[in-house]
């Protein structure tokens, strides 16, 4: 004796948010029955475990086959076979694209491709993501940065237009398709413990600074790629390190300006010529595409790292920072100000949210 | 009489990949309308071409108009091979065709393949030009509106109801014929859907002319049926109540009443009276009734007998068509042909005495009864509200005025022409029914007498009826003062063999089968002494070649004010016949109406209890009632318990409030051929019923309720089963007695354990009586003199038992007594001994019965916040929102085990249907408080061991704070609105600052700010960047609203509709305007009901009319059986929507699922299922809106309805 068939079908789609929650964490039927019946979400009414399984298998249909239409969310709501009040179309978009930032962070920076789908199970068991959720994340990802990648204009923008998404997310989404793009490395231990935000705040800034967009809203060009004409100009910063004067003349500006307002004075006295150096050696190699990629490992390795090991706290990086930057566009022979600043606002923020253990 | 019919394709969108290679489509459009076909051009390379062709212009006869839909098909060019179809709409322009419908169909449609399902969408457009009819030969009825809804629809007035209209179409199933062999699924599921739409317009149009005819305007309670019959054919039929309705606003703009009627009986009045009786006579021998009724009379059916009489619930078991009656006898032992059929299926003991309840007898019986009534006038005293038998009046005053003679039959040419008609029909029938005949021959032969008239309205409304074959009405409810009494249930079944019939492809046998059915509920709703029988429906279930056709209806007694209004209406056109005259009839009529409605019920009886009164003689009891005084007016008897198959009035007086009651059943039964299979299944029928009517009265009396409305039995057949449903929902009607408990009664009481074994389930039963009684709210006054009365069936089966037994008086309180020999002398003390007895009491001792209670006992109640009921609208409540969710479920059951037991079976369907309900509840529980209503449950066997119940029903949630009294008011507002239109307006600002008054401050913002966030999201935003900023707040909002507002998704739905004010105009408008994020896809809103609460229907556009196939042959592929139908049933949602939304609607009120038909082959990966959805589309507004939009004052109140509606 068994149920053959049994469906439920309302004029409004029924969603279940908690449900839903449950098939995009990719559980099967029988374990979302289980949770659901372990949460005891189910109030006052008292309900046999067939009746939820019941339930559930329907819900999972009807998600199964919105899955089809979320691919393109637009068609959500232009389509006629399902009636679903606007927020519920809203919250289905928004959390089919929500993704684990433990799996992006996986993720990130690796060129989303097939064979990088097959690891998928490999990430899924390190970060306990069931796979299901995994392919589906990657998949969003995949789709996102196919539409986006080619157009024009504002990037997480154009993933809010296209997909419907909240601003939050959509930035995220820019972060993950910028990354991609790029391809920066994040994946070497020592990047290990930088979380997805913290990549996905540098990615913004990269992108609201560093971008072709960034410069000129209307120009026709691309959001997902740096702006190589800014990235060559990078190079005349070398002449803060490697006229002698200007660096000395730097150097004593900063300290004037921070002598007994960091803990780490005298640290920051003798390291000076070396972390300047580095900042100014990791913009002038930005032409390179391969440096680029290395971007936040170079950020690690020849700044980050000196200074934790000098026990810095952020409130002194922060004013090293400032002043470092401020300081040079007062030296009287100074003349790349506009570049400077552009490369050192990025840089500065990028620093302070990546300096953490 | 030609029309012009114009298509233009714009565009398509969503469309498949027909090209792997480029990933793209070349798509055109095929437009198919008869014989006709236009192509558009190929447009290259896309998936969302924009063909914007030209109108392709379609010369037709509006008889096409009727049958035929409109066929577009897309199709992907292909320059090699033939072109590959992508999917087909079909269009039913019927709606374009009464001008007080839709104007013109536009907008979106879904591209439906029935193997693929919908392959993106197509926008069209279509406009018909009509001319106007001036032939008198026309085959047509266009203008003639059909309303699902059974009742008088909302915007509408009842001049005149009509009658009773049939039809029936039959033609050959392609999916049966040799071709099948050879041609794809495909095709063969295209030339079934296309002949299925044009076997329905046939129908349609072959009603509306009958409806003409008749002087009506409209078919109300429209209700259509598909039997697929297999290899003897495909049958459509469909039943409706004729009436001529009046648009509420008309009465204040009379230059547009008359347009309604302008293609129909007014112009006929227009031509020279001299002309048309010749004109007539030609028509006579080709128009449908006249025809089909000489042909039937030609077929020489034998009337069968029926056999038992129970509640009114008669059922036959005997198939006696002609042609098969010899086989049947032979069936059927050694009874002779046309003798009552006495030694059939019921139980044997009492068959002699009840089965001479033949026809003839009845009407004998039922003459001398009223005889004796009239003779004992003074003692009744209630001789003018008393049922008189019709027979007898045909005697005493045998001529019914020619006032009640026209009222049925408007324009003179009609009247001569029907009386021609029914005269014929009536001769023939007198010698196989008395009944029919006499009220009949008489009418027909001395109708222009003006006879002296009884000034009894009943009498006249008789004799109105007495004229109409079948005093059927599809109606469940009715305008005030319409329905004076009712009577009880009347059914009855019948036993076909298909493939007996001797012309499969013509309908003759099946009109004759139908007929002898009507025929027998008329007879029974004599017998109950009531002229009428309304809430009457007729249903079928057919496995191979037997099949049980059902008909089933309540008999009652009708005021004539709907008829003999009519003929005072009548009367002014027959002698002037001029449109300002006419006018001034309607004015007239309608002020008659008004008057009267405020009359009728002084006239009568008090509003509340009036129906509940006997119609029959208390002497003569058709069956043995217990009677007692009405509880309100204690004047008049009414009976213990009262079953019905119509809707709760709205003026009934009810205690406390409803609920759903089922009882189910299933039988099993051997696997037979032929003959000895509908053998078989005769002769468990009864017992089926029996048993349903049982389970029913004690659910009932366990809910400690009184009365059953809307009851519905489903009696399904399968090869080695039956099933049986039976729905309705209980309510306690105040004015009937309070029922008493329910008393076990155990036979052998030596035993200690065994006692104590009663004892508890006589607690538990005690318990669960108390509980309902809180759960139902419950509780009846408590009356002095009346003793709470026994409760007995008003079964006659249990009279039985009665006659069996050594109490020799039928009127003796019998009890409901399973083993009908053994326990006489319990009966004795329990019955006699007790004067009052206020037990019901259950034998259990054999093991039916504890079956029955064990089925009593587990029927879990309903959770907190949720009410059942399978009628239009609950008791008690009153103050519903505008929240509500319709929704199908489907369910298949397979019984692996094939030795199952009868209680075994039982067990499991009951367990089935309870299990729905409680997935059901679990599903809706968001919507709490909520109310299910018009819980439609069809079961269906569609293999050896599945069982199917599907059900559709509309959850509806309601405020639980608002005040009773605030409830009461929008409650009378919604129900009777289309009554008294005046009160309503009156009515209507008060309630409303009631209502905003009430509303909670926090749900006010959150709508304000939905509805002030919305829109602009939904404007086309070419400014990306600021479409930003308005996307994130639009979705922040919307999640602060989620979690701010108790069920939220309920309230913001509502309040997006309040944000797209919908008057007819505007919403159109309004679509194109919305774009993409807010969806430009309207919501339509759907509901078994015939009203959406909170809201004013302002217009119906047509009738919604869809059958369906979808086939696949990747099951599996597509999710199973499951996922199959649930994509299916979605699709048909959403192309019914879409059909409806081209329309400019925004509703469907009235929606049923007619047919849902599965099949599977899980082996082959295979599964086929057929739909068949009606309703009518809809526009309503929001009262809200209705009362903010118009500037006027309220003593015009009036006119802004109609400027409304005239927009």
């Amino acid at each position: 004796m068994t149920m053959e068939l049994d469906v439920f079908v309302g004029n409004t789609t029924i969603i279940d948010e908690e449900v839903y929650q449950l098939w995009l964490d990719g559980f099967s039927v029988a374990d979302a029955v289980k949770m659901r019946l372990e949460n005891g979400a189910l109030g006052e009414c008292e309900v046999s475990g067939e009746v939820l399984h019941s339930d559930t298998m329907d819900q999972y249909r009807t998600f199964q086959m919105c899955e089809r239409l979320l691919h393109c969310p637009s068609k959500l709501a232009n389509q006629l076979l399902f009636q679903i009040p606007a927020h519920h179309q809203a919250m289905l978009i928004e959390r089919y694209y929500e993704f684990d930032h433990m799996f992006a962070r996986e993720v990130l920076g690796k060129k989303l491709s097939k064979g990088t789908k097959k690891d998928l199970d490999d990430i899924s068991s390190k970060t306990g993501i069931a796979l299901k959720s995994c392919r589906r994340q990657f998949d969003n990802f995949k789709r996102v940065f196919k539409v986006v990648e080619e157009l024009k204009g504002p990037l997480a923008e154009n993933v809010q237009h296209h997909f419907l998404l909240s601003d939050l997310l959509a930035k995220d989404y820019a972060a993950v398709v910028f990354f991609a793009n790029s391809r920066f490395e994040t994946g070497k231990k020592k990047l290990q413990y930088l979380s997805f935000q913290d990549f996905a705040f540098c990615a913004c800034q990269l992108i609201s600074y560093w971008t072709v967009g960034a410069v000129d809203n209307m120009m026709d060009d691309m959001d997902v790629d740096l702006e190589k004409e800014f990235l060559h100009d990078l190079k005349d910063l070398k002449v803060l390190v490697n006229d002698k004067d200007m660096l000395d003349q730097h150097k004593s500006l900063v300290c004037s300006q921070l002598r007994g307002r960091i803990r780490v004075f005298t640290e920051m006295e003798a390291n000076f010529k070396n972390l300047s150096r580095a900042l100014i050696n990791i913009a002038s190699k930005l032409t390179n595409t391969k440096d680029v990629r290395d971007l936040f490992i170079d950020l690690v390795e020849k700044f980050i790292e000196p200074c934790r090991s000098d026990k810095w706290t952020a409130g002194d990086l922060t004013l090293f920072l400032t002043h470092y930057t401020s300081t040079a566009s007062t030296l009287e022979t100074y003349r790349y100000q506009v570049i400077w600043e552009r490369y050192m606002g990025v840089v500065k923020s990028c620093i302070l949210k990546m300096y953490h253990d | 009489m030609p029309g012009k019919l114009k298509a233009k394709i714009v565009a398509g969108r969503h469309l498949p990949v027909m090209d792997r290679a480029s990933d793209l489509t070349d798509a055109f459009v095929e437009v198919k309308f008869g014989n006709t076909t236009f192509k558009t051009d190929v447009y290259p390379k896309s998936l969302n071409p924009q063909w914007n062709s030209e109108w392709f212009k379609f010369e037709v006869d509006d008889e096409d108009l009727q049958d035929e839909p409109l066929q577009i098909t897309v199709l992907d060019h292909d320059t090699y091979s033939a072109n590959d179809a992508i999917g087909k709409v079909y269009i039913d322009i019927d709606p374009l065709l009464s001008s007080e419908a839709a104007t013109v169909i536009s907008g979106w449609f879904p591209i439906y393949d029935t193997i693929h399902g919908i392959r993106g969408e197509i926008n069209v457009l279509v406009k018909v030009d009509l001319f106007n009819d001036l032939n008198r030969f026309r085959q047509s009825s266009c203008g003639v509106k059909f309303f699902c809804t059974t009742s008088i629809p909302r915007c509408y007035r009842a001049v005149m109801v009509h009658g009773f209209v049939e039809e029936l179409v039959v033609n050959e199933d392609p999916e049966y014929q040799w071709i099948d062999r050879i041609r794809t699924p495909r095709a063969s599921n295209e030339a079934r859907q296309r002949l299925i739409s044009l076997m329905s317009g046939e129908l349609q149009r072959k009603i509306g002319l009958k409806v003409l005819e008749m002087g009506g305007n409209a078919v109300v309670g429209y209700l259509q049926c598909f039997d697929l019959e297999g290899e003897s054919g495909l049958v459509v039929r469909a039943i409706g109540t004729a009436c001529t309705l009046d648009k509420i606003s008309n009465t204040y703009a009379p230059a547009s009443a008359i347009n309604p009627c302008n293609s129909s009986p007014s112009k006929d009045t227009k031509d020279s009276p001299q002309a048309v009786p010749s004109a007539l006579g030609c028509r006579s021998t080709h128009s449908s009734p006249v025809h089909s009724a000489s042909s039937r009379l030609s077929q020489g059916f034998s009337v069968s007998v029926p056999t038992l009489l129970f509640a009114g619930m008669k059922h036959r078991h005997r198939s006696s068509e002609g042609p098969r009656a010899r086989q049947c006898r032979a069936g059927f032992g050694e009874e002779a042909p046309g003798v009552p059929l006495s030694s059939g299926p019921p139980t044997p003991l009492r068959a002699q005495t009840f089965s001479s309840f033949s026809p003839s007898k009845s009407y004998s019986r039922q003459s001398s009864s009223s005889d004796t009534e009239l003779s004992l006038t003074p003692k009744t005293a209630r001789i003018c509200l008393s049922p008189s038998s019709p027979t007898l009046q045909s005697k005493s005053s045998p001529i019914p005025t020619t006032k009640a003679l026209r009222s049925t039959t408007p324009p003179p040419l009609h009247v001569s022409q029907s009386d021609t008609a029914m005269l014929r029909k009536s001769v023939s029938f007198s010698e196989d029914l008395l009944l029919a005949a006499s009220g009949m021959g008489s009418g027909g032969s001395a109708g222009k007498e003006a006879g002296p008239l009884k000034a009894l309205l009943r009498q006249q409304t008789q004799s109105a009826l007495e004229q109409r074959e079948f005093p059927f009405f599809t109606l469940t409810s009715f305008p005030a003062g319409f329905l004076l009494h009712v009577g009880g249930v009347v059914s009855a079944r019948s036993v076909k063999l298909l493939d007996r019939i001797h012309n499969p492809d013509e309908p003759e046998t099946r009109d004759a089968w139908w007929e002898e059915i009507r025929q027998e509920i008329k007879s029974h709703a004599k017998a109950l002494g009531c002229h009428a029988v309304v809430g009457y429906s007729e249903s079928t279930s057919i496995c191979e070649e037997v099949c049980i056709l059902s008909a089933s209806g309540t008999a009652a007694v009708l005021s004539s004010r709907f008829m003999q209004d009519g003929a005072l209406d009548m009367d002014h056109r027959l002698s002037r016949q001029q449109a300002p005259v006419f006018t001034s009839g309607t004015e007239k009529g309608e002020g008659d109406m008004g008057s009267s409605a405020s009359l009728g019920f002084e006239d009568l009886a008090p509003p509340g209890c009036g129906f509940c009164h006997i119609p029959y003689d208390e002497l003569n009891m058709p069956f043995p009632a217990q009677l007692t005084y009405c509880h309100c007016c204690r004047r008049f008897k009414v009976p213990d318990v009262l079953f019905t198959t119509i809707d709760l009035p709205t003026e009934a007086n009810v205690t406390g409030k409803g609920c759903l009651i089922q009882a189910r059943l299933c039988r099993t039964k051997k696997k037979a051929q032929g003959e000895g299979n509908a053998t078989a299944i005769s002769n468990l029928l009864p017992f089926l019923e029996y048993e349903l009517h049982t389970q029913l009265m004690n659910k009932l009396k366990l809910r400690s309720m009184n009365a059953l409305f809307g009851l519905r039995i489903q009696i399904s057949i399968g090869e080695n089963m039956l099933l049986g449903l039976a729905s309705a929902t209980g309510v306690y009607l105040t004015p009937l007695p309070s029922p008493g408990g329910i008393q076990i009664a155990g036979k052998t009481p030596s035993d200690i354990t065994y006692e104590q074994h009663i004892s508890n389930m006589q607690k538990k039963i005690n318990d669960t009586i108390a509980k309902n009684k809180e759960l139902y709210e419950v509780n009846p006054p408590k009356l002095f003199t009346l003793d709470p009365e026994a409760f007995r069936c008003i079964n006659t089966e249990l009279v039985e038992e009665v006659i069996g037994s050594p109490i020799p008086e039928p009127r003796q309180r019998s009890r409901l007594f399973r083993s009908h020999s053994e326990s006489s002398d319990e009966v004795s003390e329990l019955d006699l001994s007790h004067g009052k007895k206020d037990a019901f009491v259950l034998e259990i001792d054999d093991t039916d019965a504890v079956e029955d209670i064990h089925s009593l006992l587990t029927d879990a109640p309903t959770p907190p916040g949720f009410y059942s009921c399978n009628t239009e609208i609950m008791p008690g409540i009153y103050n519903w929102t505008s929240a509500l969710q319709m929704f199908t479920s489907v369910r298949v059951f397979r019984l692996s085990n094939v030795n199952l037991t009868n209680q075994g079976l039982n067990k499991v369907f009951n367990d089935l249907c309870e299990n729905l309900l409680k997935s059901l509840y679990f599903k809706l529980r968001s919507m709490v408080p909520c109310c299910l209503c018009h819980l439609n449950f069809t079961v269906a066997v569609p293999e050896d061991e599945l069982i199917q119940v599907a059900v559709t029903a509309v959850a509806m949630s309601f405020d639980k704070e608002q005040t009773l009294e605030n409830g009461r008011q929008s409650c009378d507002k919604t129900l009777m609105k289309a009554i008294t239109e005046n009160e309503e307006q009156l009515q209507f600002p008060l309630e409303l600052t009631a209502e905003s008054s009430s509303n909670p401050l926090s749900s006010a913002k959150g709508l304000s700010e939905v509805s002030g966030a919305l829109p602009s999201a939904r404007a086309p935003s070419v400014d990306y960047s600021s479409f930003t900023d308005r996307c994130s707040s639009w979705i922040e909002q919307l999640r602060l609203k989620a979690h701010t507002i108790r069920r939220g998704s309920i309230k913001t739905m509502s309040s997006l509709e309040k944000a797209s004010p919908l008057p007819e105009g505007r919403s159109r408008s309004l679509r194109s305007n919305r774009s993409y994020a807010g969806g430009s896809v309207a919501v339509v809103k759907m509901t078994p009901l015939s009203f959406i609460p909170g809201t004013k229907i302002i217009k119906y556009l047509g009738i919604i009319n869809m059958f369906f196939i979808r086939e696949t042959t990747s099951l599996r592929e597509e999710g199973g059986v499951s996922g199959f139908l649930h994509s299916f049933i979605a699709e048909v949602f959403a192309m019914v929507r879409a059909h409806v939304a081209a329309l400019g609607g925004n509703a469907v009120v009235s929606y049923s699922m007619k047919e849902c038909v599965f099949m599977e082959n899980p082996n082959k990966n295979q599964a086929q299922c057929l739909i068949n959805v009606s309703g009518d589309a809809v526009i309503f507004v929001r009262e809200s809106e209705l009362e903010a939009t118009p500037p006027q004052p309220q003593s015009a109140s009036t006119q802004t309805s109609s400027s409304g509606e005239g927009t």
